[in-house]
């Protein structure tokens, strides 16, 4: 076997070769624009509309595909929303959180009968909260960010994944909402990077491959209960 | 992988008249069809997406040598590595050396094509190490031992009769009077067996929907989960892709997005749609040590440049399959390599060489349906009739036409396919027909083109027409 620098070589020659690649082209001109002023496409109208219209399109696609939103009026009454969504799907009252200070400040001691762990998800933990980076109107999607305050596991490993969003970081599209991402992590351009992962989540796991039969929870959460903070517009 | 495909016409014989096969058309055509209709005529503006899509891409393989580049100074920034594998084999032994060095005994495994193409599996096990599919579908063709007959739904030829035999077979340490027939009772069973393994695994391995330049991150699109349980809970990650997965940036992923999962499933997204850029940060809570990328080319920069490069704008969305009638006849087997219905029989050729594959062109019924829905607008007939040309040229086609005209003869023993076939395929014949209203050649009927030339069907079809008198008739 080659040495792993020349297989590089050998299939960046065949490409050049067959593209006809010559300096001077004008091609690395037109991949540096692209890159430095990245264009829009097509964007969906139904996202258009002002905070109203979209939080009210967010909650509606996200219930059509099986998430379950509570609206709630501040940040403080979600430890209360959360031990009333359990008690009524009959769950453990025990929660697993992101150790994110937005979460683990809020006022648990008003639930004293709820177990309240935080880190990184453990095999054995039933049920999550996170907070969430964005809600995308169009097609009532999540968008989770990876980092200290936000471990990956605790999206796909509990049977229920809870996530609380501020109405204020509901988006009409998918482009609004990375273009925040890129703003909070100076953009690649600039030298910034991604998180280590973006988590686009729209309803809890599913399956079609027992005879195209859609089941819930194949292995990521068979629950995704979004805690709708009113919290006004942006 | 394997093929059989050299012995397509025999596959084909043999499927036609397999239950099982006919089982998964019914499945396919009540599931799929319909849902991606509704998804597609729910968002007006999804044509104009498809050809923001098709634009896309043909800028991304104008420029592939640089957006690779691009794409591979920002991964080794995030701290990941990039392996360039000229083949198959190439990209195995990267695998097994990143195995090797992690000390693995079991992977886990998200869904991907890439890893049926090189035949990783076999691979792996015979170097000792244990891999585990955990898409669901993947999952039960494993435990049977055969390839998937369908890109975006592996065991969508198995009834549960099949799944039930092969859950009782192979995890036999559960009670066996348990009951195993609801749906719901298979996927439990597959969840709480893989759910250890996502836990014990070494390494995980997924595949790539898409690459970002801008970013240096990979994409996967699933809906089970499995795929990010495969990626988040081991030390290493390695993502196995092709070169033709890259695109230029976020913006560009998002236009493919939208068509893609209304194309495959017609849901409106998929359920997870993961961004992975280098491994976990310093702070990070959780993510794995490692991220690695195998990138393969495999007869792909031979595609570009040529009257085939078109193709390697598929995304694979399985479109193209769930409308294709001979799709619909003879099942994704019968093809006899990773990639079935028209989309295979472009690749498959490109792939494993037309001197094996020379059927799988002529495997098609000139319907038009496939590039009708293909949300990346590949002209796949075209492609099909470059093969066709090509293999003509070489004098390869002994039988074909004999092949062309048993299929024909398929559809005639059944008329509600043959209609659907031929209500396009009229169009379709008139515009290769051109002003002429004749073709002279036919590729499905050559025994009959070599001598004559085939009339273009002018207007409606006779079916068509008889219908509409006999409606008139109606009081
Ligand atoms: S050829 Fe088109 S329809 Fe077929 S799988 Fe590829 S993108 Fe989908």
């Amino acid at each position: 076997m080659n040495a792993p620098g020349s297989n590089r070589d050998e299939i960046l020659a065949a490409l050049r070769g067959r593209l006809h690649r010559q300096d001077g082209d004008g091609g690395a001109e037109a991949v540096a624009t692209r890159i430095a002023k990245p264009a829009r496409g097509p964007i969906p109208a139904r996202g258009a509309g002002g905070h109203e219209a979209r939080v009210a399109l967010f909650v509606a696609m996200a219930e059509e595909v099986a998430a379950r939103v509570v609206r709630v009026p501040s940040p403080e009454a979600v430890p209360e929303a959360v031990a009333d969504y359990l008690k009524s799907e009959n769950l453990p009252a025990e929660i697993r959180l992101a150790p994110d200070p937005g979460l683990t400040g809020l006022p648990w001691d008003s639930q004293p009968l709820m177990a309240v762990s935080e880190g990184p998800a453990r095999p054995t933990d039933p049920v999550s909260l996170t907070g969430a980076f964005a809600g995308i109107a169009e097609t009532g999607t999540l968008m989770l960010t990876s980092g200290a305050a936000g471990p990956t596991t605790l999206n796909f490993l509990p049977e229920t994944h809870m996530a609380v969003l501020k109405a204020s970081d509901i988006t009409g599209c998918y482009e609004d909402a990375w273009d925040r991402l890129r703003v909070v992590q100076g953009a690649a351009r600039d030298g910034g990077t991604l998180p280590r992962t973006v988590n686009l989540i729209t309803g809890p796991s599913r399956t079609a491959d027992i005879e195209q039969t859609i089941q819930l929870g194949a292995h990521g959460p068979r629950r995704l209960c979004i805690l709708l903070v009113d919290d006004g517009e942006a | 992988m394997d093929t059989t495909s050299p012995s397509f016409k025999e596959n084909a014989r043999k499927a036609i008249a397999d239950p099982l096969v006919a089982r998964s058309r019914g499945h396919i055509k009540a599931g799929f069809i319909a849902k991606r209709r509704k998804a597609a005529d729910r968002l007006p503006e999804f044509e104009a997406l498809r050809d923001a899509a098709r634009d896309i891409k043909n800028h991304t393989l104008a420029h592939l040598d640089l957006y690779l580049e691009r794409y591979e100074a920002q991964v080794l920034a995030a701290g990941g590595r990039v392996h360039w594998c000229p083949t198959a084999e190439h990209a195995r032994q990267a695998v097994l050396e990143i195995c090797r060095a992690a000390g693995a005994r079991t992977v886990t495994k998200g869904k991907s094509m890439i890893s049926e193409e090189i035949g990783l599996n076999d691979f792996l096990e015979s170097q000792g190490i244990v891999p585990v599919e955990t898409d669901l579908g993947e999952y039960i063709i494993q435990l049977r031992n055969e390839p998937p007959s369908h890109i975006i739904a592996p065991a969508v030829h198995l009834t549960r009769t099949e799944i039930e035999a092969a859950f009782r077979s192979h995890h036999d340490h559960l009670p066996a009077e348990r009951p195993l027939s609801e749906p719901a009772d298979f996927v439990n069973e597959a969840r709480e067996i893989l759910r250890q393994k996502f836990v014990d695994a070494d390494v995980g391995i997924t595949g790539a929907n898409f690459l970002v330049a801008e970013t240096g991150s990979s994409i996967i699109v699933t809906n089970e989960g499995n795929g990010d349980l495969t990626q988040c809970l081991p030390k290493v990650h390695i993502v196995i892709a092709s070169l033709e997965k890259v695109v230029p940036t976020l913006d560009d992923v998002n236009v493919i997005l939208r068509v893609l999962a209304r194309s495959a499933t017609g849901q409106e997204c998929s359920t997870y749609t993961t961004f992975s850029t280098g491994p976990r940060r310093p702070g990070d809570a959780d993510g794995p040590e490692q991220y690695h990328v195998i990138l393969l080319d495999n007869g792909r920069s031979n595609m570009l440049g040529g009257e085939f490069q078109e193709a390697l704008r598929c995304i694979r969305c399985g479109a193209c399959m769930n409308h294709c009638p001979v799709y619909h006849a003879v099942g994704g087997h019968a093809y006899g390599w990773v990639y079935p219905g028209p989309i295979g029989a472009v690749l498959t050729p490109a792939f494993i060489g037309i001197e094996k594959a020379a059927h799988l062109p002529n495997a098609s019924s000139f319907c038009g349906r496939c590039e009708a829905v293909c949300p990346m607008r590949i002209p796949l007939p075209k492609m099909m009739r470059h093969w066709r040309e090509r293999e003509f040229e070489r004098h390869l086609t002994p039988r074909a036409a004999r092949w062309g005209l048993g299929l024909w003869a398929f559809f005639a023993r059944r008329p509600r396919l043959y209609h659907a076939a031929t209500a396009l395929a009229g169009p379709a014949l008139r515009a290769m027909a051109g002003g002429r209203g004749r073709l002279r050649r036919l590729p499905l009927a050559g025994a009959w083109t070599d001598h004559r030339d085939f009339p273009a069907p002018e207007g409606r079809t006779f079916h068509q027409i008889w219908a509409e008198r006999q409606k008139g008739r109606q009081p």
